[in-house]
């Protein structure tokens, strides 16, 4: 990767026009949109690879300028976030703020017979008790199966049935626990395998009263929130006469996405009927729409704001709190009150990461081709429906893995369980089925005596094959695996062998996995950008990309000023949001924030950029087809003496005698993904997103078998990302997603008792990596672009984590000589393995 | 000596300026901090001692300002984020991508500032038990790593060309 940086960081850049280069005397401005942005993305392709096939593109006068795409700009927010500066959502407290706390339940599965509040009213200083009798609707994102206090029964430990309004916060939280709730508990429903049985406990009695979408298919009398089938050729035949047939089950417990801001939300309703939240979301549209919804308030009378947020990983793509703190405030005349969640809060009342229980089988003829695989997938969907839904027909859509598979069979269930509700993590379904299909690949190559890698290999996807959606791929919707698996061996030297016995009498073993992951979102979700300039020729970047870390917002500066040719300093980005005023961006999840916003960005700076050009054009007295734009000039073509700043132009252009013509250059784009679809129920048939990021990854670990206690000693990834626009924090992401991997896997997971209640709902109880625990983390990618995006991106925020536990498992089977296929793989695990216990 | 529950009128010595601040024997640290004088680089991540996303220095040592009642650090010296300008740590965090989303930087950063006044040649056992005490949940800690390495060998340098 270093090598790569080097490269990138030799290209020429901050050229200006009076030092003659031969990037600088073309543009491909002039080209249709197109073929411009497709002919950047080949001559990109070229110059991170071999610069000096740039001159190969000589003769058709056309060139791209490499000033930002590629380069490690620092990041917009980095000198407020060093310095304590940056406001985070709970960091705006004003005087005229109530503050709540919320009362739990401390049952998983309980009828409420009586709240009380009258005492927790008497405690001086709290103003008002809220519990679910005084709410008469129930909310979701997709069935509205859930109430925002919990009313007639409690379905999951730690989940709200009153929220405490009080003029501090220690005054509510002092008087949370004088809320007086008597409950009659009910039998437990404690996991997914649970769940579906015919005589489970029913955790919804009345499932077919509730609303539901009607892509959604909720089985009344039954724990099913959802089923999705994928049937793609004859699996049901093939599999049954496959020459070597391996099936292999996982199961791991709910988690939690652990962001170190816990989850806050502040409502005020003003005289007027606007309804003001400001929330740490990744989601500040979807709230808007989902007030608009659910509380029938026309959409320009609610205003979100979400500043700078503390780490999503998709935990903050839930509305929650939101709801609780509207439902507050509505209780108290429409006063602003603010709600935090107690970490403890946050690891189990919000919604927390999904469970699994899945069977894979393989059939594969004798050299190892997959001929057909069955899955099944039983998600953990806890207590309320809300995103599993969406998760499990994540994992369905690539139930098989990177790999081509002509018969596939897959049913895939969201359950109702009586866990805390899962979200969206970091993966969105993909961590999940990816440890279920890579475990049953390297128990078939055991089986088959094959070297893992080989057996990959053998199997990858390949432009022209079909995914189980049966949507067909080509070298820009899937990349290339092959050069992946191949660059990660090395990366981890495969070679020198994947089980090694030291001298310490430790053992040093290795384990791959492969991943591929696409975006699943609407296939009718937009994406704006708006660049405003000011006098001098600078400009305001805004789009609804919420900065939850990825650096995203900065790095959208690069493309935009890339795309209009001035410095990134002077393209100044706000990090806070507001859906009054920024552009849409549907919800800051699925990797799709450069992929999106990139293009809405592209094209809010063409827009500018012609807007430009129609001023230059007059006062030049030249076409507007002859100009180009450079250095924060725009230049006549054929003679570029005649020029004029972006300053004189930027809220028009004033003659010598005062005429003025054009005014303040607003520059506005949106992007659609083109040609999804829904998918069909019967067979899954669709496309269900517009590309898939794939790579490979690998943990190399020293097992010691004498404990069972293991050190992870190394990680690699590598993964396609097409054209990286900042390197540094491209690596940053890549290595953040392989270290949240590796902590879930080796030992984060809730632990419930026999009656569904949390033990581990605090840092020292719920063990996350910390520093000097983690491997050395070891990153390449490999740089097919894609055809669709800004200059030829992929999308990289999520991908890091997806391998990592299959890997890790590998690594530690290979070592300890047991098949691991649960998480996580604390020593106890492999000593109860070894055991048979 | 304050009393429990009854509101008295402190002076905290912070960031080298004397503040003076109505405070209640029973609240904490970080409360006063963030609540009563906006230093809200303190971050509460878990307010148990966990995470040490409100680490702060009382007289140079990291202390969580979660587990610390206000009346203890009357007549200490404090110094929050807010205190730092452009240290060698904080350039060192945006050189080497040492943070993403930012919450537990001004506590990561903080604990640093403490150690590195400490162990003027810190070795990585040493910076690995100091830096335990904290949580990022965004990187891979080899940013920082390599961040507080970055500080090391440039204070090494500085020191042999004082020599």
């Amino acid at each position: 990767m270093l090598a790569n940086i080097e490269a990138m960081m030799t290209l020429p850049s901050h050229k200006s026009l009076e030092e003659p280069s031969f990037l600088n005397h073309f543009s491909v401005h002039a080209l249709p949109l197109e073929a411009r942005w497709e002919r950047l993305v080949i001559v990109i392709s070229h110059v991170f690879k071999h610069t000096h096939l740039m001159t190969l593109f000589f003769w058709q006068k056309r060139v791209m300028r490499v000033e930002w795409v590629g380069q490690n700009v620092i990041r917009k927010d980095a000198w407020d976030k060093v310095t304590g500066r940056a406001k985070f959502a709970a960091d705006t407290m004003t005087m005229d703020t109530l503050f709540a706390a919320l009362v739990t339940s401390p049952y998983a599965h309980a009828k409420i017979l009586q709240v009380d509040v009258s005492q927790a009213e008497a405690v001086p200083g709290v103003i008002k008790v809220v519990t679910g009798e005084d709410i008469d609707i129930l909310v979701g994102e997709g069935i509205r199966d859930r109430p925002i206090l919990a009313k007639d029964k409690v379905r999951y430990y730690g989940e709200p049935i009153a929220v405490v309004i009080a003029d501090s916060p220690d005054t509510a939280r002092l008087a949370a626990p004088f809320v007086k709730a008597a409950f009659l508990p009910l039998p437990v429903v404690n996991s997914p395998q649970e769940a579906i049985q015919a005589q489970a406990p029913l955790v919804h009695e009345h499932l077919d009263t509730y609303y539901t979408p009607k892509h959604l298919r909720p089985i009344p009398g039954t724990n099913i929130a959802h089923h999705v089938k994928i049937r793609k050729g004859e699996a049901d035949k093939k599999l049954p006469s496959c020459p070597v047939i391996y099936e292999s089950r996982v199961s791991f417990p709910p988690s939690d996405h652990c962001a170190m801001e816990t989850r806050t939300a502040t409502v005020e309703i003003r005289p007027d009927g606007t309804v003001c939240v400001e929330s740490s979301s990744q989601v500040p549209f979807i709230i808007k729409s989902l007030f608009s919804e659910l509380f029938d308030i026309p959409q320009d009378k609610i205003v979100v704001t979400t500043p700078l947020v503390g780490g999503g990983y998709g935990g903050k793509s839930a509305v929650q709190l939101e709801f609780i703190a509207y439902i507050a405030s509505r209780a108290v005349g429409g006063q602003k009150v603010m709600l935090t969640n107690r970490r403890e809060e946050d690891f189990v009342t919000s919604p927390v990461h999904i469970g699994l229980d899945a069977t894979v089988t393989i059939g594969c003829d004798d050299t190892g081709r997959f001929i057909a695989m069955k899955i099944s997938y039983l998600f953990d969907g806890g207590a309320y429906s809300d995103k599993a839904v969406d998760i499990c027909r994540a994992a369905a859509i690539d139930c098989t893995g990177p790999y081509r598979v002509d018969h596939v069979f897959c049913d895939a269930y969201c359950l109702y369980t009586n866990h805390p509700y899962p979200t969206a993590f970091r993966g969105f379904g993909h961590p999940e089925l990816t440890y279920a299909v890579e475990r049953c690949i390297d128990g078939l190559a055991e089986k088959l005596a094959m070297d893992p890698t080989v057996l990959r290999k053998k199997n990858l996807i390949q432009p022209g094959d079909t995914t189980p959606t049966q949507s067909l791929l080509n070298k820009s919707r899937i990349g290339n695996l092959t050069a992946c698996l191949e660059k990660v061996k090395a990366l981890i030297r495969w070679d020198e062998g994947d089980r090694i016995e030291t001298e310490n009498h430790t053992i040093r073993a290795k384990g791959v996995s492969c991943f591929w992951k696409t975006s699943n979102i609407g296939p009718n979700v937009s994406s704006g950008a708006l660049l405003v300039f000011n006098k001098d020729g600078t400009v305001h970047l805004d789009c609804g990309v919420v900065e939850i870390g990825t650096g995203s917002r900065s790095v959208l500066a690069q493309i935009a000023a890339e795309r209009l040719g001035i410095d990134v300093k002077d393209i100044h980005v706000d990090m806070t949001i507001k859906t009054t005023t920024t552009p849409e961006h549907y919800k800051t999840v699925a990797s799709r924030g450069l992929w999106m916003a990139g293009r809405a960005v592209l094209r809010a700076a063409d827009d500018a950029l012609s807007q430009l050009f129609q001023i230059a054009s007059q006062v030049l007295r030249v076409s507007p087809d002859d100009l180009r734009a450079e250095g924060g000039f725009i230049f006549y073509k054929h003679e570029p003496r005649k020029r004029l700043s972006f300053r004189e132009l930027a809220h028009g252009y004033r003659y010598p005698n005062g005429n003025t013509i054009g005014g303040q250059v607003i520059g506005r784009g949106s992007f659609v993904l083109p040609k999804l679809t829904f998918l069909d129920p019967d067979t899954g048939k669709g496309d269900p997103g517009p590309d898939w990021t794939v790579g490979a990854e690998a943990v190399e670990v020293e097992f010691n078998p004498k404990d069972d206690t293991y050190k992870i000693l190394r990680a690699a990834c590598v993964i396609d990302a097409g054209t990286i626009i900042n390197p540094m924090y491209a690596e940053g992401q890549v290595r953040g997603g392989m270290h949240m991997g590796l902590s879930f896997a080796s030992r984060e997971g809730f632990v419930f008792t026999k009656d569904g209640i949390v033990m581990n709902n605090q840092f020292r109880t719920y063990k996350v990596l910390r520093y000097g625990e983690n491997p050395e983390y070891l990153v390449d990618f490999v740089q097919t672009p894609s055809m669709e995006t800004a200059y030829g991106l992929r999308g990289i925020g999520e991908h890091g984590v997806i391998g990592m536990p299959a890997a890790l498992a590998a690594s530690l089977s290979k070592a300890s000589g047991v098949f691991i296929n649960e998480l996580p793989i604390i020593p106890e695990l492999i000593w109860r393995l070894k055991r048979g216990r | 000596m304050l009393h429990v529950g009854s509101l008295e009128k402190v002076r905290l010595n912070i960031n080298g300026h004397n503040r003076w601040v109505t405070i209640k024997a029973s609240e904490r640290l970080i409360d006063v901090l963030r609540n009563r004088l906006g230093y809200t680089g303190c971050k509460p991540g878990c307010l148990n001692g966990d995470c040490g996303a409100c680490t702060v220095l009382v007289d140079g040592v990291p202390m969580k300002s979660c587990m610390m009642l206000a009346p203890q650090v009357v007549g200490k010296a404090i110094t929050t984020i807010e205190g730092l300008e452009g240290t060698d740590v904080q350039k060192a965090f945006i050189e080497h991508n040492a943070f993403q989303c930012g919450y537990c930087t001004p506590g990561f950063i903080m604990n640093i500032e403490g150690l590195l006044a400490k162990h003027r040649h810190a070795d990585e056992a040493i910076i690995e038990d100091w830096l335990q005490s904290n949580i990022c949940r965004c990187t891979s800690y080899q940013e920082m790593k390599a961040a507080i390495q970055d500080v090391l060998h440039k204070r090494d340098q500085n020191h042999e060309e004082l020599e």
